[in-house]
């Protein structure tokens, strides 16, 4: 059962990685354009960050 | 008219007749901003690219980006780019452009609730998963000290994520209880810290049962709940808002012989405004200068055009058809007839708001049944056993398997299926109640022009006049804009007619047209112009020389799908009315045409209105379609009001639902839609009364460990988010 002191710490750790990373990608405008932004893959232009 | 965004300056059909008022609306005005341009065509990543591409490339952008979820693009341009240059630019690309005001759009560009409740959604799932899993570990065996160190670690995660994650219903809850009201947020906050409370004390006392995943769960599911039903309410009003966007109130002022264009709410009373032909007269007034016709037919339902000249008072939101119109303004802005008209429709709105929702319904009789249900389960435990610890535990577990999470889903899971799928087949939902309502309805009340019909005219005498008379009508047409002229254009070309060799041809504003033909004179316009006497329908006339002058009538053309409509709806047994502001033999021939025996012509907006309220005080539960400022007292005291895209701004604020395209097919459907989801909301009620039914014993009987009310919950959640999903329907 001593594997819990380091399992249990890690899955908290990277849960809550995702909900930081999930807040990020609200906080910086990413779900203002799904439709826009699921065709923008296709294309070859630079563009990785949304603009304001 | 099959776009569903027209262009700007107004939403009427006899701009199409004048691409130059257009230009005019969108000319230069310094401003500082942003421009917005709604892009109603574009569908792929290439079309994003070019417009991009495109638009970066001008002198004076900065940076142009392109929204292809809301199908716009906004530019970030230095202070001399005007959204006309911008409109050519993407043009020019091959796409159709249309400017929007950013001020009015203003509310959806930051959707602050919506994302904050994606955000509270977010840690209650993240909380709730972890939880749930140190929970799993305990129900499948775990004891003694390792038991409560997952209960320690379950209320470390717990409480900080309950106390961000709940503030909604918080905060709902207390503003109710001030008011001295219960709602459904009341037993819900209840539930919540009840749950969270006795898992804390049941911790710190080694205890064996704790309900921090349910409160989470709880959380979350409604949250989930929540969140659904913002998300429909805010493409709902996104829609609306781009509505009222792509007027953009600008108008051209005269001041000593020049001509300035200012924004409509720098206006003043007395000014002198410049009216060009198809434009909407923005203030009410007296016609200084200037011979032209009016189409009133938005503010009255008349389809004649009226003529007007000087000394004549005119009011706002008609539209000047032939000449050019100076107009000294007697009322701008909120004063004018127009919106005092309004303005009157928000007093009757308030009405609406006695319709209570099933949701505020199944609310009222739910939120006292669990408190009194918990407190009664509390009194006999404690009467039975006199163990607090035992008798609030209990209580706390009626209260949360009692669990309000179906009832949350139960409404907004329904109305955000229906109103997608209704959105896609081109009608916006604007109410919260008004898919309740429109399920209700049995008597539907249709406005004649521009809702059952297009609102443009069809020349119908063709064939009565020679081949001479013809041939000269072509003629004269050819060399106007106006409305009636371009029909006679159109019915011309489609019947293969050859313009007779007419030349020096002239318009006369207001009038007709007129020139020369084999040395005689022929004249096409109206009645009084040409000598001849007028005819009760719309029409031209034509006199060639000295002979007597023929009449050209017209007639307006229904709307796509109007007819199969009214068809469907006397089909199912609706009663179908036909208030219209036109003439009686016009209104009759259309009534004949479309199988309506009930109809009424020449009301006025008082006798609508009126007529309404007299069928819904006999029982009927009126559905009310209009677009002008005529129906919009009688859209606001209907049941529920539906109004095309093409009506009036007044009118579109008045109504419940707005149709987007130009088919009136989906009104029938929208119906059945309403019914059915009505239907859902219903089933998914009596699922939730159902599965309460089987597990309020067991909490009361203290036999709903958190395993049994986490199953439970969940199950009584999908089960009603899936019952809502058959809603949607198989096509796109």
């Amino acid at each position: 059962m001593n594997i819990l002191v380091y399992l249990i710490p890690i899955s908290l750790f990277l849960g809550a990685v995702g909900l930081v990373a999930f807040i990020y990608t609200v906080r910086s405008n990413q779900y203002d354009d799904p439709e826009g932004d699921s065709r923008r893959i296709l294309s070859d232009e630079w563009d990785d960050r949304p603009k304001p | 008219m099959t776009a569903v965004l027209r262009p700007p300056a107004s939403a009427c059909p006899a701009c199409a007749a004048a691409p130059a008022a257009l230009e005019l609306a969108g000319a230069s005005e310094p401003r500082t901003g942003e421009i917005v341009l709604s892009l109603p065509t574009i569908h792929c990543a290439a079309c994003i690219a070019r417009i991009e591409a495109g638009l970066a490339a001008h002198d004076g952008v900065k940076t142009a980006r392109v929204n292809l979820t809301l199908k716009r693009a906004t530019i970030d341009a230095a202070p001399d780019i005007t959204a006309a240059d911008m409109i050519a630019a993407v043009t020019a690309l091959g796409y159709e452009a249309h400017e929007l005001d950013p001020s009015a759009l203003s509310a959806t560009a930051a959707d602050r609730a919506g994302r904050e409740l994606l955000m509270r959604l977010a840690v209650a799932g993240f909380a709730s998963m972890n939880v749930m899993l140190l929970s799993v570990a305990v129900w499948s065996g775990a004891t003694d000290a390792t038991r409560d160190l997952f209960h320690w670690i379950s209320a470390a995660i717990a409480l900080p994520a309950i106390v961000f994650a709940g503030q909604p219903f918080f905060r709902n809850a207390w503003r109710a209880l001030r008011a001295g009201q219960l709602n459904m947020d009341v037993p819900i906050t209840l539930a919540i810290l009840l749950a969270v409370g006795t898992s804390l004390w049941e911790t710190a006392l080694r205890g064996e049962h704790a309900y921090f995943d349910a409160a989470l769960t709880l959380t979350f599911f409604l949250l989930a709940g929540r969140y659904l039903d913002h998300r429909t309410r805010a493409i709902a009003r996104s829609a609306a808002e781009e509505l009222t966007a792509l007027e953009v109130p600008r108008a051209w002022l005269s001041e000593g012989g020049t001509e300035r264009e200012v924004p409509i709410a720098q206006l003043r009373v007395g000014d002198r405004v410049v009216v060009r032909p198809g434009g909407r007269l923005p203030v009410d007034g007296e016609i200084t200068d200037g011979v032209s016709e009016l189409d009133r037919a938005l503010l009255t339902g008349e389809t004649l055009p009226v003529f007007a000249g000087p000394g004549q008072t005119v009011s706002a939101g008609e539209m000047n058809l032939t000449g050019p119109l100076t107009i000294r303004a007697t009322a701008v802005g909120r004063d004018t007839s127009l919106h005092r008209m309004a303005d009157l429709v928000a007093v009757a709105e308030a009405g609406r708001a006695n319709y209570t929702s099933l949701a505020d319904r199944a609310a009222k009789l739910y939120a006292p049944g669990v408190h009194i249900l918990s407190a009664l389960a509390f009194l006999g435990w404690y009467l039975a056993t006199y163990d607090m610890r035992t008798a609030i535990n209990i209580a706390a577990a009626v209260l949360i398997i009692t669990c309000p999470c179906a009832l949350g889903l139960a409404v907004p899971a329904v109305t955000t299926a229906a109103s997608g799928r209704l959105f896609r087949r081109g009608m916006l939902i604007k109410h919260a109640t008004a898919l309740e309502r429109l399920a209700e309805v049995d008597t539907v009340v249709f406005d004649k022009t521009g809702t059952l019909t297009t609102g443009t005219p069809a020349l119908t005498g063709l064939d009565a006049l020679g081949d001479r008379e013809a041939g000269i009508a072509m003629a004269l047409a050819l060399g106007s804009s106006h409305p009636l002229s371009r029909a006679i254009v159109e019915a011309g070309q489609a019947a293969e007619i050859t313009p007779a060799s007419v030349s020096e041809i002239t318009e006369v504003p207001g009038y007709g047209a007129k020139g020369v033909w084999k040395g005689q004179t022929v004249r096409l316009g109206r009645a009084s112009w040409v000598g001849a006497a007028p005819l009760a329908v719309t029409a031209s006339y034509l006199q060639v020389g000295e002979d007597a002058p023929v009449a050209l009538p017209f007639e307006d053309r229904l709307r796509d799908g109007a007819a199969e409509t009214v068809a469907q709806f006397i089909a199912r047994g609706f009663k179908v009315y036909l208030f219209s502001g036109d003439s009686a033999p016009s209104v009759e021939a259309m009534a004949e045409k479309l199988g309506i025996t009930r109809w009424m012509a020449e009301t006025l907006p008082a006798d609508k209105a009126a007529r309404v309220e007299e069928l819904r005080a006999s029982g009927a539960h009126v559905l009310m379609v209009g677009d002008g400022l005529n129906d919009t007292a009688a859209l606001a005291a209907a049941h529920v009001s539906i109004s095309p895209a093409s009506a009036l701004d007044a009118a579109r604020v008045a109504s419940d639902m707005v149709l987007l395209g130009s088919d009136l097919s989906v009104l029938a459907e929208a119906c059945t839609i309403a019914k059915s989801a009505t239907k859902r909301i219903r089933e998914n009620f009596r699922i939730a009364t159902l599965y309460n039914i089987i597990a309020v014993p067991l909490a009361v009987a203290g036999l709903a460990t958190p395993l049994i009310a986490a199953l439970a919950m969940s199950t009584s959640s999908i089960t009603v988010s899936l019952n809502a999903l058959r809603l949607r329907g198989g096509q796109r």
